[in-house]
């Protein structure tokens, strides 16, 4: 008798799965095409770095101070980008400096989202004076100047490069609680989540299970957004020498070393500010292609 | 000369897995002061081919059509400043959401008048004098004092008589209206309704009205034409349409219609409305249909001849009744 | 089969406090202002009305999701509470309007109908998913859906699953918000034969809100009709729609489209619209757009009489008001 009502069976066409709907949006954006071809290479070059660098990123040829780059009379083969004025490679400080840029980009923005989220998902649901305390807080922290703020915690807890990623976490953190917060206050709204609590689901599991999942989009989109801000505050806590520490071939602090002999040796300071414009150009142009194809608010169409 | 005349008209979309065909080879034709249904199901392309006529569509769309004319205007290839020039005078559109097809930042006053000022160039006083005008016209009370209101300030039905007065400022020939009740309460959409026909007794314009309430249709047009899957698939006078439809959709869909039901059961329409990967290759509705054979799972039956309700199918219901007659 | 009503409502009232700011005093929006009825075991009860009637908010009370302000709901003779709500869950069950809002767009199918079990039973998991799957074949979907995500869904597939839902917990009162409003013609007449089978099989309960004039003469035994959240009429269906007693109920059949082109029927133009909801006027709510409205209307609210089939109303169409 149950095939009375199965005859109404309706046939379920392929559709395109969302990874390949995604990459078509995403295919769309050249120029984030590119930035992932960028965003891949700084990664690799990250991951296999010091097999891949010519020399020791730290050895100093005391011969071979300040040798200008291949193309430029006195320089040679041996050191492709020159030398620092102690004698170190440059090209072999870059790519293994690749290392210490990811690294803060990825843990900075791990530590950023995942207490943003978590704070974020609270708010959405507390009530409104948990949700008013929780909100003016982060406006609070977002009223400071974030590389003020970032400054001032690095003075607190001592410049070192994991004190500066841990400033620059909780400096990046209120976004993360916006975006989040936002994000849930409209999927509440909907019915799904209403058939959740009418079939008797608590809040955590309301929280994490059923509106999390549908908010994440926007905040991978901030995420990729937010690793270049990282990059980019982690290397002017370097400048000002409250990042990295030397011999650290971290792109910050090599421009702050290099900082006097800019005059003398313009590659010392142009090729790792290069370095930090390209790779925050192109994880930025990587972001916008991400927010198309994820966000469907401002999809095209 | 007809007002209208659309021959062979076909939206093609480029979306994430390659071309979806919205609107599929649509004949109309539509006389002056004449009220049209197109009538249709989601995903039917009823409206999509008249945003085309509008050149209201995304970048992701292709128009092509062996004739789009529009009171002796080629819109196929027509210079967009020229276009717009037609479009909101003597082509007017209204949609389903009065709410957001008018711009929340300024009074419904300041938007008429923004209107009149750009399509007719009327001073201060005239524009204002008109726009009191209009709103009396549409059945809005104490105009005066609306011309000051802003959208969220007034109802649902209030908003769409101000679209509907918006629309009629530079007095269209035609004026299209996509779903214009759909989001209205049923007294509301009386309301709206009647005034539409009045509008169109009143002004001699002619009406499309995009809906896929049976009902609405049994009561305001004249000519019905029914779309499924992007095709037009049968085209008759509104009685002779539920009487004696000829395409077994028609035919279906009337009997599906809960007030027209027999028993408790309903008869229903097993399956769904083709979609972009599975289109049959024969007739669309072949896969759905309970008459279908092989015929017409293969080959795409042309469309009959008026008599036939211009029907696409081999096999048209109701044949007999009318030669009989 | 008692003739008990599986659910009782006495008096049930709903009010919102809006605005008030730091200058404004807050307003109260009466959503539902006093509301009786009883829903049968293998029967329909429909309510009626436009938007702002207050019939959403009277299925989110009855679905446990808001506390009634003022009156008190039973469910086979005890009393719901706010307390009890966790335990009295099950038996009441809602499938929202919008199918394509109402299913989780990241969870399996099959998750989407376990939850519900997995929540509120000790069902170990191969036993949770034994009843999923029978339930989607009751609802006419094919086991190999199970998998798969709602985005892969039309609507009429995604009702039938929010109906599954909403059927795994064995409920004994389905609250029905506008469930084919959303959905096409040619599938809305599939799904209403679904549920009326669902019914006659589980004697389910239904109360069914609509706007759907047609739709509801369809299905339903008993109508009420709301007018800005009160009952204005209110009796068997038949009766109700072959001789209407409120004005209003009148009006509102009148200005339903049939589907018969040339059908002769005198059609009663209503004044006005809607009033807001904040400044429901005293007396008849109805008074301001009523055609046949006397002093008396403006000045005393009627209260719905007669029984089965009774109207607010103190002229009305097809009888008398008892005094």
């Amino acid at each position: 008798m149950d095939d009375a009502l199965s005859t109404e069976a309706e046939m379920v066409h392929a559709r395109p799965g969302r990874l390949r709907e995604f990459w078509f949006y995403f295919r769309e954006n050249r120029g984030a095409v590119i930035g992932l071809w960028i965003f891949a290479a700084f990664a690799f070059l990250a991951l296999f770095g010091p097999w891949i660098a010519p020399h020791d990123a730290t050895a100093q040829f005391r011969a071979d101070t300040l040798v200008p780059p291949f193309w430029q009379e006195g320089g040679s083969w041996k050191y492709i980008l020159g030398t620092d004025p102690l004698g170190r490679d440059m090209l072999s400080r870059l790519i293994v400096g690749a290392r210490y840029s990811f690294f803060v980009g990825v843990v900075v923005v791990s530590i950023a989202a995942s207490g943003g989220i978590l704070i974020g998902l609270i708010a959405g649901f507390a009530p409104q004076w948990l949700d008013s305390i929780i909100m003016r807080i982060m406006d609070i922290i977002l009223a400071f100047p974030s590389l003020l703020l970032a400054l001032v915690l690095v003075a607190i807890l001592g410049p070192s490069l994991t004190n500066a990623m841990i400033a620059i976490a909780i400096v990046l953190q209120p976004h993360y609680v916006r975006l989040t917060r936002a994000s849930v206050l409209s999927e509440k709204q909907k019915d799904y989540v209403t058939s959740a609590r009418v079939v008797g689901a608590g809040y955590l599991r309301l929280m994490f299970i059923t509106v999390l999942p549908n908010c994440l989009a926007p905040i991978i989109v901030q995420g990729a957004l937010s690793f270049s801000t990282a990059i980019l505050d982690a290397a002017a806590l370097g400048f000002l020498g409250m990042g990295a520490q030397p011999p650290t071939p971290e792109w910050g602090t090599m421009l702050a070393e290099a900082r006097e002999f800019i005059l003398r040796a313009w590659w010392v300071v142009t090729f790792p500010g290069i370095a930090i414009l390209v790779t925050v150009l192109a994880i930025n142009l990587m972001g916008d292609g991400l927010r198309d194809a994820l966000d469907p608010k401002l999809k095209r169409s | 000369m007809p007002l209208l005349r659309i021959r062979n008209l076909s939206v093609d979309f480029a979306t994430a897995s390659g071309a979806f065909r919205a609107v599929d080879a649509v004949d109309q034709d539509m006389e002056t002061g004449e009220i049209l249904a197109i009538v249709g199901e989601s995903g039917s392309g009823k409206s999509v081919s008249m945003l085309a006529l509008m050149g209201l569509l995304p970048w992701t769309a292709t128009v092509t059509a062996d004739e789009l004319s529009f009171d002796g205007h080629d819109l196929l290839n027509i210079a967009p400043r020229a276009r717009r020039k037609i479009v909101g005078n003597d082509l007017a559109m209204i949609f389903q959401e009065p709410m957001s097809s008018l711009n929340p930042c300024f009074t419904v006053g300041w938007q008429i008048k923004e209107a009149l000022r750009s399509h007719l160039g009327l001073n201060r006083k005239e524009r204002h004098a008109r726009a009191v005008e209009l709103f009396e016209q549409v059945g809005i009370p104490d105009p005066e004092k609306r011309l000051s209101a802003f959208p969220h300030q007034l109802s649902g039905g209030m908003n769409q008589r101000v679209m509907i007065a918006m629309a009629i400022a530079c007095k269209p020939k035609l004026l299209i209206a996509d779903e214009p009740t759909t989001a209205l309460d049923v007294t509301i959409q009386a309301q709206i309704l009647d005034l539409l026909a009045d509008l169109r007794r009143d002004t001699g314009m002619g009406l499309v009205l995009i809906t896929h309430d049976m009902g609405v249709v049994a009561e305001t047009a004249e000519r019905v034409s029914v779309q499924y899957a992007g095709q037009k698939v049968e085209e008759q006078p509104v009685g002779a349409l539920f009487a004696t439809p000829h395409h077994p959709y028609t035919g279906a869909l009337l009997d599906a219609l809960p007030e027209r039901a027999t028993e408790k059961k309903l008869p229903t329409i097993p399956g769904v409305v083709p979609g972009q990967f599975d289109r049959p290759a024969g007739c669309l509705f072949s896969p759905r249909c309970k008459f279908a054979n092989d015929k017409c799972r293969s080959t795409p039956p042309p469309p009959l001849g008026a008599d036939m309700g211009y029907a696409r199918c081999f096999y048209p219901l109701n044949a007999n009744e009318r030669i009989a007659s | 089969m008692s003739d008990a009503p599986v659910m009782q409502a006495t008096g049930l009232q709903r009010h919102y406090n809006v605005g008030g700011g730091l200058f404004q005093k807050s307003r109260v929006l009466k959503a539902v202002a006093g509301l009786d009825f009883e829903v049968h075991a293998g029967k329909t009860l429909a309510v009626v009305g436009e938007s702002g009637c207050g019939k959403s908010t009277l299925a989110r009370m009855v679905a446990m999701i808001e506390t009634p302000t003022e009156g008190s709901l039973t469910l086979d003779g005890k009393p719901v509470r706010a307390e009890d709500w966790a335990d009295l869950r099950q038996s009441v069950q809602i499938v929202f309007q919008d199918p394509y809002g109402s299913l989780n767009p990241r969870q399996r199918i099959g998750t989407i109908l376990m939850e519900p079990l997995m929540i509120n039973t000790k069902l170990s998991r191969a036993d949770r998913e034994a009843k999923a799957r029978e339930m989607l074949k009751l609802v006419g979907l094919r086991p190999e859906h199970f998998d798969r995500y709602p985005h892969m869904f039309s609507g009429g597939q995604r009702q039938r699953i929010a109906i599954a839902r909403a059927l795994m917990l064995d409920p004994k009162v389905l609250v029905l918000d506008e469930p084919v409003s959303a959905l096409d013609l040619s599938i809305q007449s599939a799904i209403l034969n679904l549920l009326l089978d669902l019914q006659e099989r589980l004697q389910l309960a239904y109360l069914f809100i609509s706007h759907d004039l047609s739709v509801v003469r369809h299905v339903a035994d008993d109508v009420i009709v709301m007018y800005l959240g009160r009952a204005v009429e209110k009796g068997p269906k038949a009766e109700v729609f072959d001789a209407p007693r409120h004005p209003y109920t009148k009006a509102l059949l009148s200005a339903t489209p049939r589907a018969e082109p040339g059908a002769e029927k005198e059609r009663i133009k209503l004044k006005g619209e809607l009033p807001s909801p904040l400044s429901i006027p005293d007396g008849c709510p109805f008074a301001p757009r009523c055609w046949k409205v006397q002093p008396k209307c403006r000045a005393e609210l009627p209260r719905l009489r007669g029984q089965p089939h009774g109207a607010a109303c103190f002229f009305p169409e097809n009888g008398t008001y008892p005094e």
